[in-house]
């Protein structure tokens, strides 16, 4: 059984948790951009952790059920409908064969998941579904969805209408403190530089996509302009010569020869990924055992949010 | 050696400062002391010219284990034993319809086209580092002689296979893309199939030898002059 597109919106793409171990190859990990919301739409269709999902950037996604089953739609405050009537987000949805479901644009926020009762059942390739269009790897070989694709997907018996609570939903916001792990070549940035990085605001530019956020600010000098190429983490803050530091993420290039700060938190990327141009941005140093604290605080609260079940 | 943080479940260790062999010997080296030690704590490593970085578990270990656990095995003499990679011959069909590039650089070097094409084909290279697009290996050191720069204007379209100079540095092109290295001839071989396993014939550490062929063979070896 299967989804079929009939309008693939601005940017839908399959993901799972993303691809690791590939590095060596020159493989960068993609994966959800906004884990939470992503792992939260597995979590509401009780499928396993990382069963492949679309990310949705936007909005603008139409497809059509050719079987019975159930969806649900996290992340970016995107209008929900079933055959023209408006449905909530993070919650279960019974659809049927036939049926037309159709994913607005955005009211707030930027990536949407919408995820499947069982997951889409998408053949990996080096271990992953994620797409990385990049590179034209993962997802239905390695593009984008468009129109006429066709998502198979398992045909479960059962699947409990969970939704997540109102006050438990994330609010996106137009502002954001992203927690930054001083690491890499920040010894090299002057004490005036750092003072400035993590005392004034930055505003998100237009120069954002899959690969990394461009910040707008006061420029961050560095004294080099270049270092030997070397392994880029998820998160970490480069800073070109021009001194706009770039957050790279998950379809980074996997070596590269600017100079790092440091490395944003992971909870805190999920965060950013679903701010628009021109939201502001300031950056706060922690340490790595607070780092360490704050993402396992997150992992476990995210485990524990209390789903609740619709009865109808 | 230098352990440096990266980020909340990264470090990166630093075994030198240049492109050499000797550096690069010892990051092949120590990627394998890394796996070894680390084990199912180790997500991912991302070796290059003199580094190594270290994608780790948080879950399970945190920042100051994995230091404490690197510097240990690390230092262990009985483990620094040379870890040799394989030397692999590439195929390399050198003319002026694959290497457009060519005349331009030996007129830049004062050379013919044919030394050129020897300079560059009678010296073994390092896989110094594997990035920028899939299976894009960056191999070194070119013969200074030919060592040229990038072109101030990087073409669109760069045939997949191409093998091309950037400074001191060579690469085969693992798929068609933007480019701006200077192109010297084409390889038949593919340097990048996901649908292979490996999907990669050379790795980080290994040594490779390009070997002129004519053009009748790069055809035969499966070659694409579009």
């Amino acid at each position: 059984m299967s989804m079929r597109i009939t309008h693939p919106g601005i940017l839908s793409l399959l993901q799972d948790n993303g691809r690791l171990g590939q590095h060596r190859l020159g493989l960068s990990s993609g994966g959800p951009l906004d884990s939470e919301a992503f792992y939260l739409c597995n979590r509401l269709l009780q499928n396993p952790n990382g069963s492949t999902a679309i990310e949705i950037s936007a909005g603008g996604l139409q497809l059509l059920c050719t079987a019975d089953t159930w969806i649900c739609l996290t992340g970016a405050s995107m209008p929900l409908s079933v055959n023209g009537k408006e449905h909530d987000n993070w919650t279960v949805h019974r659809v049927r064969e036939g049926d037309a479901i159709e994913v607005g644009f955005s009211r707030a926020g930027v990536r949407g998941y919408l995820g499947v009762a069982g997951g889409f059942s998408i053949t990996p390739s080096f271990g992953s579904t994620a797409t990385v269009v990049r590179e034209g790897i993962g997802g239905l070989q390695g593009k984008a969805l468009n129109t006429g694709d066709s998502l198979p997907h398992p045909v479960l018996k059962a699947c409990k209408s969970l939704f997540l609570p109102a006050r438990e939903r994330p609010r996106y916001l137009n502002s954001l403190t992203v927690r930054v792990i001083p690491g890499y070549q920040q010894r090299i940035f002057s004490r005036i530089a750092k003072r400035r990085f993590f005392g004034a605001p930055y505003t998100v530019s237009e120069r954002c996509d899959r690969m990394g956020y461009r910040m707008q600010g006061p420029a961050v000098n560095c004294a080099i302009g270049g270092i030997l190429s070397e392994g880029i983490c998820p998160g970490a803050i480069q800073v070109p010569p021009d001194g706009q530091p770039i957050i790279l993420l998950n379809d980074r290039q996997t070596i590269g020869g600017y100079p790092k700060l440091g490395a944003a938190l992971s909870t805190d990327i999920a965060r950013l990924t679903q701010l628009n141009t021109g939201a502001k941005v300031h950056f706060a140093p922690i340490t790595t055992h607070t780092a360490r604290r704050a993402v396992r605080l997150s992992t476990l609260r995210l485990s524990k949010l209390p789903l609740e079940e619709r009865r109808n | 050696m230098k352990l440096q943080v990266a980020g909340e479940n990264s470090l990166i260790l630093y075994l030198g400062k240049d492109v050499d062999e000797a550096t690069s010997a010892r990051v092949h080296a120590a990627v394998a002391i890394i796996e070894t030690a680390l084990g199912d704590h180790l997500l991912d490593l991302v070796p290059s010219y003199a580094s190594i970085l270290i994608l780790f578990d948080m879950q399970s270990i945190d920042h100051m284990t994995v230091v404490k656990t690197l510097h240990k095995a690390l230092a262990e003499p009985t483990t620094r034993a040379a870890v040799r990679g394989r030397t692999v011959a590439l195929p390399v069909y050198y003319s002026r319809e694959t290497g457009i590039d060519l005349e331009p650089l030996a007129a830049r070097a004062g050379l013919s086209v044919e030394q050129v094409i020897e300079l560059h084909a009678n010296t073994g290279y390092r896989v110094f580092a594997i990035g920028f697009a899939p299976g894009f290996a960056y191999l070194g050191q070119v013969d200074p002689r030919i060592a040229a720069p990038r072109l101030d204007t990087p073409r669109q379209r760069v045939p997949k296979g191409s093998v091309a100079i950037a400074d001191r540095q060579t690469a085969v092109y693992p798929s068609e893309s933007p480019g701006g290295w200077n192109l010297v001839g084409r390889c038949p071989v593919s340097l990048f199939d996901s649908t292979q396993e490996p999907a990669m014939p050379i790795a980080i550490g290994d040594e490779v030898f390009f070997e002129p062929i004519s053009r009748a063979q790069f055809l035969s070896l499966g070659g694409d002059l579009e």
